[in-house]
């Protein structure tokens, strides 16, 4: 047994608790990976080194956090900027209705700390976009449990710039990845995935795997109504700018908003004759709501779960890297490789080193002449831009008018007066390559001069 | 990924000491994607666009001179919002300019299916400026926002050429009052 086990702790690998898992992990078997270890170690790992993230206590969250504490994790993060509503308690089962209008995170975290001594969650009632990369980079896995896709690409794009490179062959190095397990379910429909930012298909990869937003044609809504949702839509899109009922932008929270549009939206069904707009319509079509099933949660959270502790304790291959489930009729999943995209803006995009001798020296148009001259780029019109104290800056595009005349002062400036400094990252886009590709000036020598 | 986490236990205990300066926050994948849209632009002659804030590329206005059709001599504006999910979903385009046509409405809705339901994340900024382009050349009487207008069209295009141009010069046609949009 370890010896670093105090024997008093409910961890206590003697614990019948763990009986099951001590078989997986301290048996060797035909299946494993080649790099498992049969040892107490695996699972003294899970419970005292190995940190997780779970993004979302909603209501793969909350299946998620139940799965992983008791698998064995114990320490376990969750981020969630949301509050429980009455609409959460029929799936989010780590919620009471006393819980109502309090953080999700916060109740998530207490009530598994409470009912699971061995794992302890640690809430953060926050945007994703709150914390920096050295916040995500403590964690060794990442689970998410999202229902946005803005917010997946940006947690994937995260993962994706803590990437470090082989300077000689471009590779990744893979001490820099931090694996990325995502959820994500609508009605009967779910799936699940692994991604290792660098090495497999990411978010931005397969972006058009997501389904599109529906969307009615604005004549059908404006003329000639036929469901339900055409005539909320016509309220929502064309009413509610024509008449500004509460001098504000549409609030799907707000329940007058909601009211305002199914009093207007039924007038607008009788006036067409169609039925069916209710209330709760009202509300699922202005939040683009698709009602959730627990069992499906139930099964992506399992499914993630389980690639989360094949991760950690590598006993056994993980998932490739793409799962499909769908339960309408009976049951179907499907598990396949999504493939990386060579072109991918996000994990393909290593960026490439610009050496420049003297930022003092050197203009924009002299970097610009580079672009194009050199052998390696031959670009023809690069757009520049770049990002400085976290705001998008425009240093020149040559291709738009309004934007050359304001950007066009830039050229005679040197890239030190520009305030980019050594390994500044800048973005180009040119005719020659597909993309927006990322480049890292890198200065040889001589610093950027103080004034 | 041999031996992912034995290495990363390693990277950690390196990361507190080694890595200290801040890496800077890079440009978005949709903030990626909008530049290469934008600097590929090549504008029919007929179009302009205007960046309020050149540093801003998701908010921009396109001003289209239609010099055929109906609407030639006119100026009309349009205001784009490309929001953070682009190109998953389309950019919000609204009609700045009122104006009397079958497929834009009086607050400035526009009927351009690629604006809507038929968008696609393959289709770019320009694809959007040249239907926008192409609904001054051809309106659509079929698929109509402003009813009256598609009717006029629909029964007496010499009627609508007239309320068109009438428009355009800042008059009221019917109830509504149009401001001068003339060149």
């Amino acid at each position: 047994m370890s010896s670093t086990m105090s024997p008093a702790s409910t961890n206590s690998l003697n614990s019948k608790r763990w009986h099951s898992m001590r078989h997986i992990l301290e048996r060797a078997g035909p299946f494993c990976k080649a790099d498992f270890a049969p040892s107490p170690d695996n699972l003294e790992f899970l419970q005292n080194t190995c940190k997780i993230l779970v993004i979302g206590a909603g209501g793969l969250g909350c299946e998620l956090l139940k799965d992983l504490a008791l698998m064995g994790f114990g320490d376990i993060h969750v981020i969630d900027m949301d509050t429980i509503e009455l609409s959460n308690l029929n799936r989010q089962f780590l919620f009471r209705r006393n819980d109502i209008g309090s953080s999700k995170a916060e109740c998530a975290a207490n009530f598994i700390n409470k009912r699971i001594p061995t794992c302890h969650v640690t809430p953060h009632c926050a945007k994703i976009q709150d914390f920096d990369e050295s916040f995500y980079q403590q964690f060794h896995i990442i689970v998410c449990g999202l229902d946005s896709i803005v917010a997946r690409r940006w947690i994937n794009g995260m993962l994706i710039s803590s990437l470090r490179y082989n300077e000689e062959d471009g590779s990744v190095d893979p001490s820099s990845i931090t694996p990325m397990i995502d959820g994500g379910t609508e009605g009967f429909k779910g799936n699940a995935r692994v991604i290792l930012p660098g090495l497999t298909a990411c978010i931005e990869c397969t972006l058009d795997l997501f389904p599109p937003q529906v969307n009615y044609p604005l004549c059908t809504i404006a003329n000639t109504p036929r469901l339900p949702e055409h005539c909320i839509e016509y309220v929502k899109i064309i009413q509610w700018d024509k008449e500004n009922p509460f001098n504000c932008s549409l609030d799907g929270d707000d329940p007058q908003h909601i009211a305002w549009v199914y009093e207007r939206a039924l007038e607008r069904a009788t006036q067409y004759n169609i039925t069916g707009v209710t209330y709760r319509l009202v509300q699922g079509v202005i939040k683009h709501i698709i009602p959730a099933v627990a069992s499906t949660n139930a099964v992506i959270a399992a499914a993630c779960a389980t690639e989360v502790f094949k991760l950690a304790t590598s006993c056994y291959d993980s998932m490739c890297n793409y799962m499909n489930f769908n339960d309408i009729d009976g049951i179907y999943t499907y598990t396949y490789a999504a493939e990386k995209s060579e072109n991918c803006l996000a994990c393909s995009n290593i960026p490439q080193v610009v050496n420049i001798e003297d930022p003092n020296t050197t203009t924009l148009e002299d970097l610009i002449k580079i672009l194009c001259e050199n052998p390696r780029f031959q670009m023809k019109q690069p757009g520049i831009t770049t990002v400085i104290d976290g705001k998008n800056k425009t240093l020149y595009m040559s291709t738009v008018k309004s934007i050359e005349e304001r950007t066009r002062a830039n050229l005679t400036q040197s890239l030190g007066e520009l305030g980019l400094k050594d390994g500044q990252q800048i973005n180009v886009a040119d005719q020659t390559s597909p993309n927006t590709i990322v480049l890292q000036l890198k200065y040889n020598g001589n610093e950027v001069e103080m004034d | 990924m041999i031996k992912l986490f034995s290495l990363k236990q390693q990277k950690k205990e390196g990361d507190q000491t080694g890595r200290s300066g801040a890496q800077q926050k890079k440009a978005s994948a949709a903030q990626l994607r909008i530049q290469k849209d934008i600097n590929e632009l090549t504008l029919p002659k007929t179009c302009a666009m205007e960046f309020p804030d050149p540093d801003d590329l998701l908010n921009f206005k396109l001003i289209i001179c239609p010099d055929e059709g109906f609407y030639k001599g006119g100026r009309f504006v349009f205001n784009f919002r490309v929001g953070p999910n682009y190109p998953h979903e389309a950019p919000k385009v609204k009609c700045e300019t009122q104006v009397y046509h079958p497929n834009i409405d009086l607050e400035g809705n526009v009927c351009l299916n690629i604006l809507r339901e038929d968008w696609n994340p393959v289709l770019t900024i320009s694809s959007i400026v040249y239907g926008l382009q192409y609904l001054f050349l051809e309106p659509n009487p079929e698929d109509p926002l402003n009813k009256e207008a598609a009717d006029v069209l629909q029964t007496n295009r010499r009627l609508f050429e007239h309320n068109v141009s009438k428009a355009m010069r800042g008059n009221f046609v019917g109830e509504t009052y149009f401001e001068c949009c003339l060149k």
